[in-house]
């Protein structure tokens, strides 16, 4: 079961992108789903993995390590803020 | 653009407590004056960083309780068993004391005039929070939106902004409906159980009526109700949602 959703951290994926990504739609690169970001399911552990609201596919995973952040993106077939 | 984006950077900033109001047993409302701050919609976060006498530290995101127009950023945080950051906010913090936070943050799970409604908000025990912070702000702008408010607790004992919402309630345009899931008050004749699709139907609105829908909660509680909408006909892209988690049962 899920635990929380994009919306939760809508901080670090702010300071990663420079702006909001919670309304973003992510398409998912395993079922074709695009979704808002705020809707998929987070996940926390040694690094927070967000996946797809649709077929649970991993969409993004993000490291943070010494006031850096990686972010791994090869879930996502695309990445688009519609406004 | 670009530029802009750059010059809004994120940063940590430094809050002071100045009010802590106790709303049940394990919540509490945490007032912070937090100077400059550059203003917030309904619904929005902020982050807060606890940092430890060894350094470690843990950040959480909130819901803001209070409205974009009022003088003091709000938070409301209810206890959890196994929590790193909400047991100290929830027993240790007092006011005076100083947080550490960022934002707001968040971009999908706001609300402010438009888009439109009418509003239909579900709330799932401290999933109210959110609400609250659109409510004032709708009752602040004088809104005309109608709004149907559904909370769903599991006791009287466990109900947030009690005497807020009922006064709310009074609102030509505001209507508020509650259910108790496992205790009910003394005399109630309200609705007694969990969400489901009669409920839906009574306190929400037809599809026809293009409504925009709110729901925050327990994962759980979230998910069933967004599937009993989009059972009932309504459009899955008027639904947003917010899932925290959440603990135990359903409320």
């Amino acid at each position: 079961m899920t635990a929380l959703d994009g919306n939760a951290i809508a901080g670090m994926l702010q300071t990663a992108f420079g702006r909001d990504m919670t309304a973003a739609l992510g398409t998912c690169a395993g079922c074709g789903a695009a979704s808002r970001l705020g809707q998929a399911g987070v996940y926390r552990g040694a690094a927070t993995v967000l996946r797809c609201p649709n077929c649970e596919s991993v969409l993004m995973v993000i490291i943070e390590n010494g006031g850096v952040l990686g972010i791994d993106i090869h879930g996502l077939a695309g990445l688009r803020d519609p406004g | 653009m670009e530029r802009a984006a750059l010059l809004r950077r994120l940063t940590w900033q430094t809050g002071t407590v100045v009010e802590i109001v106790t709303e049940t047993a394990h919540t509490r409302t945490i007032a912070l004056d937090v100077p400059d701050w550059g203003g917030h919609r309904g619904g929005q976060h902020i982050d807060v960083r606890l940092t430890a006498d060894d350094g470690y530290q843990a950040q959480r995101s909130y819901s803001i309780a209070s409205a974009p127009a009022d003088a003091r950023v709000e938070i409301t945080v209810e206890r959890l068993p196994d929590g790193e950051v909400s047991p100290y906010l929830v027993d240790e913090l007092r006011p005076g004391d100083e947080l550490e936070l960022r934002g707001p943050v968040g971009g999908y799970f706001v609300w402010q005039d438009s888009p439109g409604g009418p509003l239909l908000l579900i709330a799932g025990g401290s999933g109210i929070v959110p609400f609250r912070s659109m409510l004032r702000h709708h009752r602040s702008i004088h809104s005309t939106v109608p709004v149907r408010l559904l909370y769903s607790v599991r006791a009287p004992e466990d109900l947030v902004y009690r005497e807020e919402l009922m006064r709310m309630a009074t609102s030509d345009e505001i209507d508020v409906s509650l259910t108790f899931t496992r205790t009910q008050p003394p005399g109630w004749n309200g609705y007694a159980r969990r969400i489901d699709h009669r409920m839906l139907v009574e306190t929400g609105w037809s599809p026809s009526a293009d409504p925009l829908t709110y729901i925050c909660g327990p994962t759980a509680f979230v998910e069933t109700a967004a599937e009993l909408l989009v059972g009932i006909g309504q459009d899955p892209a008027r639904v947003r949602t917010e899932r925290f988690g959440g603990i135990g049962e359903n409320p």
